[in-house]
């Protein structure tokens, strides 16, 4: 959709007209989106009806703080909104076994303050007050986060990090793909179009685990210029597992696995500037970041190297 | 298929009920067809803040929200939470404080922050700021707001009056 990526790159700053349209009674109102038709879904076969008749005309609507931005700057023309929101089976947050299963339609807020979250998820906990601002989470779901694949999102980078899975559903059944599978390209994801992001489904974190989350954005709530959520295992002194998943930095959230292989095994101990020296030769060598129009690709592998930096120094001030 | 659709939903207290355009935003419902144009219209694409109104108790964007959404729920505008009192010593602060200049950005302004002052009562000043950052102050570079906000907080945990 790069239609949306001009909008996020112009910062909105992009003026549209006011329509006016007439309706009885009230003499002409202002308007901003393209005419479409509008349903209140009120069960999942009804959606999968739907969609199976207007096709890509058609469009989900769930928390809209992305969709209608597009809309009102007419950037999207669907004929259809399929409003998802009083489907009460894509709510939710529960325990299933040892891993924490996310409905689609959940929205930040409840992430934000979920129990549950800050005690299994705690690198999501950390990641949601950088999403956006108050009234926006209030609105916004992992659905639609997980389904638009923002490039610079915090959510699809979490569910990288965490190895999650996203559950999707459709007409024709359901199907799982691993989120390390499922962001290809910019908008681009392993998602059909008749397809429901359902549920995310993560794996409690160990108790062990240590994690980073940060992000460098212009002003608070922003989209990130640049952001980084990692995780590690700590024995004594040594690191393991190092996971380091960046996000604002190319077209989807950047998995840098050669980097946390070869970082794997190192002491924090001694010198920590000397490990931080090695682990960014291999960073370099693997990370291809793209500009946007707020930064220059060197820019971007700067700021990488900043949040890595910042990463490992909370590591080695924290282990046990 | 109908772009028109029926809506019944408590604005202020009141009932209201209207056949919208699908495509009408929640905040042009409110200030073009029921006059309530204290909540503004800056940006419309949720940047700004201006057209923050309160939907089921939350406050949201009412120009990310379709009038056609809101079937069944309630609304309150800042006309509605000046008239019940619910706001006015935050607005007392505001005056106070001089932290509305041109007064574009405030009624979105105090929408915001009141909700800042039920989910977060020990909020300190880099608290503020974060709840705010989704509402754009042109005029008053913010200091006076973020202020206004505390005076507000502390008034309220003392009980008595802000100022
Ligand atoms: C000013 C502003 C700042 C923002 N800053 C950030 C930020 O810093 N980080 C961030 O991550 N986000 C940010 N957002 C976006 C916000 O988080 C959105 O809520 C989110 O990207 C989309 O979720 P939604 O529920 O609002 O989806 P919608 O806007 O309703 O939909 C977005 C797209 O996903 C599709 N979709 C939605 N739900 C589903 C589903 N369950 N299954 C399949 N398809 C679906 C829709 O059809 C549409 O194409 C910002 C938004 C604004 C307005
Ligand atoms: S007009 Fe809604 S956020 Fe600017
Ligand atoms: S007082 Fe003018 S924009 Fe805030």
């Amino acid at each position: 959709m790069p239609s949306m990526v001009s909008w996020r790159l112009r910062g909105g700053a992009q003026r549209v007209r006011y329509r006016y349209v007439h309706q009885p009674n009230w003499g002409k109102i202002p308007v901003k989106a393209p005419p479409f038709a509008y349903v209140r879904a009120t069960s999942l076969d009804q959606v999968f009806d739907l969609k199976a008749q207007h096709g890509d005309d058609a469009r989900i609507l769930a928390g809209g703080q992305s969709l209608m931005a597009m809309l009102n700057l007419r950037l999207d023309a669907p004929e259809l909104l399929i409003d998802i929101n009083g489907l009460d089976a894509l709510k939710g947050i529960d325990e299933d076994g040892d891993a924490v299963v996310i409905g689609g339609l959940t929205r930040h807020v409840e992430l934000e303050r979920s129990a549950l979250v800050a005690t299994h998820l705690p690198l999501i906990a950390e990641a949601m007050p950088n999403i956006a601002h108050p009234a926006i989470r209030n609105r916004g779901t992992i659905g639609g986060s997980i389904a638009l694949a923002d490039p610079a999102a915090e959510l699809p980078a979490c569910v990288v990090a965490l190895d999650a899975e996203i559950k999707l559903v459709s007409g024709a059944g359901e199907r799982t793909v691993k989120a390390r599978e499922f962001f290809h390209g910019l908008y681009d994801t392993a998602r059909n179009d008749d397809e429901l992001v359902a549920a995310v489904r993560v794996p409690k974190s160990p108790v062990s685990r240590r994690y980073f989350f940060s992000e460098i954005t212009p002003r608070r709530g922003d989209f990130a210029s640049a952001g980084l959520a990692a995780t590690v295992e700590i024995d004594g002194d040594t690191m393991s597992d190092l996971t380091l998943v960046f996000f604002g930095l190319a077209g989807r959230p950047i998995l840098a696995a050669r980097t946390g292989d070869a970082a794997s095994g190192a002491a924090l101990t001694g010198d920590i500037d000397q490990i931080i020296g090695q682990v960014h030769a291999v960073l370099d060598e693997e990370l291809e970041t793209q500009a946007d129009l707020h930064s220059s690709a060197k820019m971007k592998s700067h700021l990488a190297r900043v949040l890595t930096k910042r990463a490992l120094t909370q590591f080695a001030a924290g282990r046990s | 298929m109908d772009e028109t659709t029926v809506i019944s939903c408590t604005v202020n207290g009141e009932a209201v009920e209207e056949i919208v355009p699908a495509r009408l935003n929640l905040v042009d419902f409110l200030r073009e067809k029921l006059d309530l144009t204290g909540s503004h219209v800056g940006c419309e694409h949720g940047v700004c803040g201006a057209c923050t109104v309160r939907l089921d108790g939350v406050i949201v964007r009412g120009c990310l929200t379709l009038a056609a959404q809101v079937n069944g729920a309630t609304i309150e505008t800042i006309e509605g939470v000046t008239a019940t009192g619910e706001v006015a010593d935050l607005q007392e602060a505001f005056l106070a404080r001089n932290a509305a200049q041109c007064g574009f950005c405030t009624p979105g302004m105090v929408m915001s922050a009141a909700e800042l002052l039920t989910v977060n009562p020990d909020a300190g000043r880099a608290e503020i700021r974060d709840f705010l950052s989704g509402n754009y102050c042109r005029c008053t570079g913010y200091q006076a707001i973020i202020d206004a906000v505390e005076t507000t907080l502390a008034g309220r945990k003392n009980g008595g009056s802000t100022t």
